[in-house]
C-alpha cells in the first residue's frame, strides 16, 4: 500500500507505552475568573488572613507610590508600578513556605518585598547601582527578571533539582500576559509537566505588555487554557481578589508540595499607571477603561468585605496606613542618600579567578580614577 | 533655478531632526514606495515603537503593512522569514538590543545562511533593526553591544549610522538590499539633531562605503555609532596637544571597506579602533589585523584599540567608568607616538 492510499484509513496508533490523558476536563479553567470577596465562598475564608492580606496590600500600594515618586526624583532610573496589581504579588509571596522559590519577573518587586527583601535592596536594580541588590539564595529570590519569561525555564529546572534531592521546595515564577508569547514560556511549562515538576507558574493578565492588548497577544480563550494543551491544570482567578488569589495559588502549591505536579494560574487583573514612567500610555488606552477598573480595586474589595464583617474600623485602618507610612519614609530616607559605589567593582564579579586581561583594565582604571582624583574631578569626563 | 539657488533653498527647508526621526522617515519613505515592505515588532503600532520611530506608520498604512505582533523575538524573526520566502521586505523591530537573543536561532541558522543553502535560489531581503549601546542609563540588557556576534555572522550585512543623515540613507539601502541586513541603531544618537531637510533628495548610497568625518595628519581614528562623536570631540581636543586627527566613520561593518580605511592610514601612518563593545573578540580586532595586513609598511606604530572592559555592561551609574571616553581616546593618541616611547 502507498502512502497515498493509506491515508484514508490511517489512523495515529500510540505506542503501548504511551497512554493518551483521556480527562483533559479537569485541565479546564473555569469559565469566568473565580472570587472569593463578594460572593458566599468568602464565609469560608479566614479572617486572619484577610487582615494580613489587607495590611499587605496597603502596604505593597504605598511603596509603588513611594517608588514611583523616587522616579520623578531621579532617584530610580525607572521603576515598573504595580499599583492595581498588588494582590496578585501579595499572595504570590504569602503562599509560599520559607524553603520555597520565587522567580518574578522585572516588575514583581513588591512580590519580593512581600516574601521579606529589604525594599531598598529589591530596587536596586532599577536604581543602577547593581544589576542584583541581594543574594538569591539568602530569599530564595531568583534576580528580578528583565527579558520576558526566561526565568520560567530557571523555575522548572530548579524545583526539579529539589526533587530530585529529596527537598520539600515549591517554585513559584511570575510572568506578564505579553510573556506568554515568548518561546521560554512554552518550554519551561512543557518540561514543567513532562517532568511533573513542582512548580507553579503565574501569569498576571494586566491587559496590556507595553502598548499591546491581550487580543493581539492570543487568540486563545483564556491564558489559562495554555495549560491543557501540555497536560496540566489551568485556573482562572480575579487578580484583584487577593483571597481569591491565595487561595488558587495556595492550592496549586499544595498540589505542586505533595507531587501533584505543576499549574498555570492565570490572574486577571489590570496595570492602573503606564508601563513604566518612561511610557505614554495615552497612545494606546482610554481614560474610561482605567477608571471602569479603579472600581474593582483590590484594597478597596477588601476593605468593604473587612468593614462589613466588622474588622475594619478607623482605628485599624489607621493602624495600617501608619505601619505603610512609615515603611515608606524609610524607603523615601534611605533611598534619598547617594549608594556607594566603587568603580573597582567592575572587574570584581565577571570570573571566580580574575584573567589576565582584566587586571589589566582593572589598573588602567584605577589609574585613571587616581588621576582624576588628583586633578579634582570624580572620572566624569572619561564618558565625555 | 541655479543649482547655488536650489542650494540654498534646500539649506533654508533643512529643519531640525532627531535620528529617530529620520529612521522612521526612511521607514516611511520605503513602505510608501515599495508595496513589499512591511514592518513588524512589538509595539510598533499605536505606540508607534518605545523609541517612537514607527510612530504614525500603522496610521498611515494600516495594521498589515505595519504590525504590532505578539512578543516574540523568534516569532518575529522566524515569521518575516517566511514572508521573505514568499516575495515580502519585512523590516523587523527588536526592542532592545539584549532581547534579540532570543531570535539568534532564526538569524543565524536561517536568515544569515538561506542563499547559501538554496544556492542562490531563495535570498531573503530582511532588515532587522536592533537599538544597542549603552549611554541611556538602561537597567539589565538595555544596553548590549552585540556587533560581534553578528559581524562573526557569514551573510549578514551589518550596518550602523552615526548621523542623522546616514540613519535616513543607510536604512533606506538597507531596505532595498536584497540580503539581510542587520541595523544597528545606537540608541544614544536617537535624540541627536541635525539640520535636515526631508524634503531634498537624499543620498542613497549602497551599503559598505566608510567616510572621512575629519580629515586629519597625525592619526587616523577608526570608529562607528555611538563611538563618532566621541572620536570627533577627541579629535578638536586633541589639536590642543598639537595632534591633527582624522576620523574615520565606518557606517558598515560587514561589508568592510578596507580601501578608505587603508587609504587614511597610510596618509596618516597610525591608527586607533574606538568602540564601546569589549575589545577581546571584539569589532576592533578584527580591523587592527586588517588595517596591519593592508599597511603595515606604513605603519608607525601598532594599531591600538579602546573599547569597553570586558565585563558583562555594568549599571547605569558605573557606565560612564567602562564607555571609552575622549580621555582614554587621547590617552591611546599618545601612545601612538612609539617610536619615542620605545
Ligand atoms: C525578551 C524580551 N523582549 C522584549 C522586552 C521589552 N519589554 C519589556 S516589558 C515588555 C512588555 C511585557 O508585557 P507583559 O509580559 O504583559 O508584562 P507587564 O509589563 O504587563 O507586567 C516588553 C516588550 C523584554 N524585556 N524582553
Amino acid at each position: 500500500m502507498t502512502v497515498m492510499e493509506q491515508r484514508g484509513v490511517y489512523r495515529p496508533t500510540p505506542p503501548p507505552a504511551w497512554q493518551p490523558r483521556t480527562d483533559a476536563a479537569p485541565l479546564l479553567p473555569d469559565a469566568e475568573p473565580y472570587r472569593v470577596l463578594g460572593t458566599e465562598a468568602v464565609g469560608k475564608a479566614d479572617e486572619e488572613l484577610l487582615e494580613r492580606l489587607y495590611a499587605q496590600l496597603v502596604r505593597g500600594r504605598r511603596y509603588n507610590t513611594q517608588a514611583t515618586a523616587l522616579t520623578k526624583q531621579g532617584r530610580l532610573a525607572v521603576y515598573p508600578s504595580s499599583t492595581g496589581q498588588e494582590a496578585c504579588e501579595v499572595a504570590a509571596a504569602l503562599v509560599l513556605q520559607e524553603q520555597d522559590w520565587l522567580f518574578p519577573s522585572y516588575r514583581d518587586t513588591l512580590a519580593a518585598v512581600a516574601r521579606g527583601l529589604d525594599p531598598v535592596q529589591a530596587l536596586t536594580l532599577l536604581r543602577g547601582d547593581w544589576h542584583t541588590g541581594y543574594d538569591p539564595r539568602e530569599y530564595r529570590i531568583a534576580p528580578l527578571c528583565t527579558p520576558l519569561a526566561t526565568q520560567l525555564p530557571h523555575a522548572v529546572g530548579l524545583a526539579h533539582a529539589a526533587r530530585l534531592k529529596g527537598d520539600d521546595v515549591v517554585a513559584l515564577a511570575m510572568v506578564g500576559d505579553g510573556g506568554t508569547s515568548e518561546g521560554d514560556f512554552h518550554e519551561a511549562l512543557n518540561f514543567a509537566a513532562v517532568w511533573q515538576a513542582p512548580v507553579v507558574f503565574l501569569v498576571q493578565n494586566n491587559g496590556f505588555a507595553i502598548s499591546v492588548p491581550l487580543d493581539k497577544q492570543t487568540a486563545a480563550p483564556t491564558l489559562a487554557h495554555k495549560a491543557v494543551g501540555y497536560g496540566m491544570p489551568g485556573r482562572l482567578v480575579d487578580g484583584n481578589d487577593a483571597a481569591a488569589v491565595h487561595e488558587v495559588l495556595s492550592e496549586a502549591v499544595s498540589r505542586a508540595r505533595s507531587g501533584g505536579g505543576p499549574t498555570l494560574v492565570e490572574a486577571v487583573t489590570y496595570r492602573m499607571d503606564a508601563h513604566t514612567n518612561a511610557d505614554d500610555a495615552t497612545r494606546y488606552r482610554g481614560d474610561a477603561e482605567v477608571e471602569a477598573w479603579r472600581a474593582h480595586d483590590p484594597i478597596l474589595l477588601l476593605e468593604r468585605e473587612l468593614t462589613e464583617r466588622g474588622l475594619l474600623d478607623e482605628e485599624r485602618m489607621r493602624a495600617v496606613r501608619d505601619d505603610a507610612e512609615a515603611m515608606a519614609a524609610d524607603l523615601r530616607q534611605r533611598m534619598n542618600q547617594d549608594p556607594e559605589l566603587d568603580p573597582m567593582d567592575l572587574f570584581s564579579h565577571v570570573y571566580a579567578e580574575q584573567t589576565t586581561q582584566l587586571r589589566e583594565q582593572a589598573a588602567q582604571l584605577r589609574a585613571e580614577l587616581e588621576a582624576s582624583e588628583e586633578a579634582g574631578t570624580d572620572g566624569e569626563e572619561n564618558a565625555r | 533655478m541655479s543649482t547655488v539657488a536650489a542650494e540654498r533653498a534646500a539649506k533654508k527647508a533643512a529643519k531640525p531632526a532627531t535620528m529617530a526621526q529620520a529612521l522612521g522617515r526612511a521607514l516611511r519613505d520605503s513602505l510608501a514606495e515599495d508595496p513589499a515592505v512591511h514592518v513588524l515588532g512589538e509595539d510598533v503600532g499605536a505606540l508607534g515603537g518605545v523609541f517612537r520611530v514607527t510612530d504614525g506608520l500603522t496610521k498611515e498604512f494600516g495594521e498589515d503593512r505595519c504590525t504590532d505582533t505578539p512578543l516574540a523575538e523568534a516569532g518575529i524573526l522566524g515569521t518575516a522569514v517566511g514572508m521573505a520566502m514568499y516575495g515580502l521586505r519585512p523590516v523587523v523591530e527588536m526592542q532592545f538590543d539584549a532581547f534579540a537573543y532570543p531570535a539568534f536561532e532564526q538569524l543565524i541558522s536561517h536568515v544569515a545562511r538561506m542563499r547559501n543553502r538554496t544556492r542562490g535560489a531563495m535570498p531573503l531581503p530582511i532588515t532587522v533593526r536592533v537599538p544597542y549601546g549603552g549611554g541611556i542609563g538602561g537597567v539589565e540588557h538595555h544596553s548590549d553591544s552585540s556587533e560581534a556576534y553578528y559581524m562573526a555572522t557569514p551573510g549578514l550585512h551589518v550596518v550602523t549610522p552615526a548621523t542623522v543623515a546616514d540613519a535616513y540613507g543607510l536604512l533606506r539601502a538597507s531596505i532595498a538590499s536584497d540580503d539581510p541586513v542587520v541595523f544597528l541603531e545606537p540608541k544614544r544618537l536617537y535624540w541627536s539633531k541635525a539640520d535636515w531637510n526631508p524634503d531634498a533628495p537624499q543620498s542613497v548610497e549602497p551599503i559598505g562605503k566608510a567616510v572621512v568625518r575629519r580629515t586629519g595628519r597625525s592619526a587616523t581614528l577608526l570608529t562607528y555609532g555611538p563611538s563618532v562623536p566621541v572620536c570627533m570631540e577627541a579629535a578638536e581636543a586633541a589639536v590642543a596637544e598639537g595632534w591633527d586627527l582624522e576620523v574615520v566613520d565606518l557606517r558598515s561593518l560587514v561589508p568592510f571597506d578596507d580601501e578608505t580605511v587603508a587609504a587614511s592610514v597610510r596618509r596618516t601612518g597610525r591608527a586607533v579602533v574606538v568602540h564601546e563593545s569589549g575589545g577581546f573578540g571584539g569589532p576592533g580586532g578584527e580591523i587592527a589585523a586588517r588595517v596591519t595586513e593592508r599597511c603595515f609598511h606604513h605603519l608607525e606604530a601598532p594599531v591600538l584599540r579602546v573599547a569597553g572592559f570586558d565585563i558583562p555592561y555594568p549599571p547605569p551609574m558605573l557606565e560612564r567608568h567602562h564607555l571609552p571616553g575622549v580621555d582614554r581616546i587621547l590617552d591611546a593618541v599618545a601612545r601612538l607616538q612609539w617610536e619615542a616611547d620605545s
